[in-house]
């Protein structure tokens, strides 16, 4: 990522409109060489559109498209180096697997040999594991193997970047997983760049080295699957990556990379900035963030381990077992519900049952002090 | 089946049954069964005129079906890029050719035929070239402006259900637009073009009333078949009937096998 090595795509300040409605706002964005990168959000936040403005198959608003240093904006899609695996493959139904797999090397002029195509066919159906599959009719395929062919028949171009819409979608859950880690291998064996959209925040924090968040058309956060975890920019990224407890206060002076904050009814909280952003501003109204799994429970308050600084009175609404860890739903009085997370100790898995009382409270490095979004 | 059912399918084919069995009658007349016999086919197939007729029937059948095809499904492909209310106004004249009736167009057709002629024939007099009159080209022009629209309709159909996606993975397979419509498009629309061709053949071969009004001094099979019918009917005009219902029938039923739902699912 240092300035010498061109990103396979930018982009700059692009813009997506339809009619009144903005649907990519601005977005400046960099796919590094050989990265997996995810562009996650939820359904019309304007990621498969930045995805179609990649391939070609939209134009931007405003804004430049550059593929490995050239500007493509406007550039038609069949005269760009990347390709797409679509969400429901788009095989083409009249052509055997060999036929589409060969698809794009036989638009190539002047065509290359016929042994050629064949061995490359062989090699891109046995990088994806379908080896002796070409004679096949792609309807004869399972949605796994579709997927595969669909895979084989976009990387046999050596594109500059494999563009992935929702692959994993329409697949089941179990080869679903399956598929996430045969993706993330190919990717390494290739070496090629690889942009997955996805809603599925699993998919793309398990997938990719990066990721970026969109929401409304713009992009909100990008970093590595951890920063976007441990410091998230805003509410926004702390509640679609990984669950969080929301406590919502007005923020008070820092000290010593620490934040005062008033919550409701007269209580205080004490947490950090996250460092992917500026501090909040003494005065301005923010949220106080906490993980499920940072909390800590104990049958009374001096039982809680020492570090732990915000202490408070709750009481058991629910709880489910995990295996390792047991999810509780606790209630308390100012605050209302929250989530937390315990670990198994010992063999005791259920260390508290519905109804109990007990003591929760957490460290204050585990508050991140967050603007709302 | 309820009991008026069958009164109803009784009605409706039992005439045509009675041709197609009386065209097996031995004997002179149409209604008098005297045995099993082909006689009335090999009198019909040898009969000139009637096959003077069949042929006119085939070559009008024949360029009207291809050109309508050909005309039709670039029409269908033009208005399937188009957009907004210019669209509309395409898609109402389309169906408009369809609802319009058989007599409507024969006789708009010949008067717009003949004032065209009137007008056109003397400067061609004029500098010494052929006039233009009825003729088979009249008859396919009649038979080429229904038919489109039958083409249309038929491929607009399968345009609409045509999966955009394959469209845009093969741009994204670097295919420019015409290798992509002549390596997806066209093969996915196959069915329904060939299916387009055959109801066109079909419509065209059978079509009694247009040909009539522009036929000129042509004659059609089904032209030939009614004048002979006011000379009485004999068993020949069965045979001619039965082969025309039999052919018209079985390219019905190819059409209908091109366009059955599991070849659109390919």
């Amino acid at each position: 990522m240092t300035q010498t090595i061109v990103p396979d795509i930018s982009f700059r300040a692009v813009s997506k409109r339809y009619g009144e409605v903005l649907a990519v706002d601005r977005v400046d964005l960099d796919l590094p060489k050989g990265s997996f990168v995810s562009l996650l959000g939820p359904s019309g936040c304007g990621k498969t559109t930045c995805l179609r403005m990649m391939a070609g198959f939209e134009q931007p608003s405003e804004g430049e498209v550059f593929i490995r240093g050239d500007n493509v904006t406007g550039v038609p899609a069949y005269k760009r180096p990347v390709n797409m695996v679509f969400q429901h493959y788009a095989l083409f139904p009249h052509l055997n697997v060999a036929d589409n797999v060969s698809y794009g090397l036989r638009q190539r002029s002047p065509k290359p040999p016929r042994e050629t195509v064949a061995k490359a066919v062989d090699e891109a159906l046995a990088m994806v594991r379908l080896q002796g599959y070409g004679q096949r009719r792609t309807w004869e395929l399972s949605g796994g193997q579709q997927q595969r062919v669909a895979l084989a028949r976009a990387l046999i171009n050596r594109p500059a970047v494999l563009l992935l819409d929702e692959p994993l979608a329409a697949l089941d859950r179990k080869l679903r997983h399956d598929m996430q880690i045969e993706l993330q291998n190919l990717q390494r064996n290739v070496g090629i760049t690889f942009l997955l959209v996805t809603h599925d925040q699993e998919e793309a924090l398990s997938m990719s080295d990066r990721v970026c968040i969109m929401k409304d058309g713009r992009l909100v956060q990008t970093g590595t699957p951890r920063e976007l975890y441990d410091e998230p920019v805003n509410g926004y990224v702390a509640d679609f990556v990984g669950k969080s407890n929301f406590f919502a206060g007005i923020a008070g002076n820092a000290r010593s990379g620490l934040i005062d904050v008033a919550l409701a009814d007269g209580m205080k909280a004490t947490g950090r900035a996250s460092r992917s952003t500026v501090s909040p501003q003494s005065g301005e109204a923010v949220l106080v963030s906490v993980r499920p799994e940072q909390i800590r429970l104990a049958a009374a308050a001096t039982d809680l381990p020492n570090q732990v600084a915000f202490r408070a009175e709750a009481k058991v609404l629910n709880r489910i077992f995990l295996g390792e860890q047991t999810e509780y739903l606790v209630a308390h009085e100012k605050l209302g519900e929250f989530m937390v997370r315990s670990p198994r100790q010992g063999n005791q898995a259920l260390a508290f049952e519905i109804g109990d009382k007990v003591a929760v409270g957490w460290p204050p490095d585990a508050a991140l002090i967050l603007a709302k979004d | 089946m309820r009991l008026y059912a069958v009164f109803i399918y009784i009605f409706l084919y039992a005439p045509i049954a009675l041709i197609a069995f009386f065209s097996f009658n031995a004997g002179r007349y149409a209604m008098d069964w005297q045995g099993f016999s082909l006689d009335w086919y090999g009198k019909a197939f040898t009969n000139p005129i009637i096959i003077k007729a069949l042929v006119t029937s085939l070559i009008i059948a024949g360029c009207t079906s291809i050109i309508a095809t050909t005309v039709g499904t670039l029409c269908a492909l033009g208005l399937e890029r188009m957009r907004g209310s210019l669209r509309q106004l395409f898609d109402a004249l389309i169906y408009i050719a369809i609802m319009v009736p058989g007599v409507v167009i024969g006789i708009s057709t010949l008067i717009a035929f003949v004032t065209v002629f009137d007008a056109v024939n003397p400067a061609l007099e004029a500098i010494g070239m052929a006039r233009l009159q009825m003729g088979l080209w009249t008859v396919i022009a009649a038979h080429v402006l229904f038919n489109l629209a039958v083409v249309v309709l038929i491929i607009r159909t399968r345009l609409a259900g045509m999966d955009r996606s394959l469209v845009e993975a093969s741009e994204d397979l670097y295919a420019t637009p015409f290798a992509t419509f002549r390596q997806v498009v066209l093969p996915a629309l196959m069915p329904s073009i060939l299916a387009g061709l055959l109801l066109s053949f079909t419509f065209s071969f059978e079509d009694f009333i247009i040909a009539f009004f522009v036929a000129g001094p042509n004659t059609t099979l089904p032209i030939y078949v009614f004048s002979s019918i006011r000379r009485g009917v004999t068993p020949e005009i069965n045979a001619i009937g039965t082969t025309v219902l039999l052919t018209s029938l079985a390219l019905l039923v190819l059409a209908q096998f091109l366009l059955r739902p599991s070849a659109k699912a390919r």
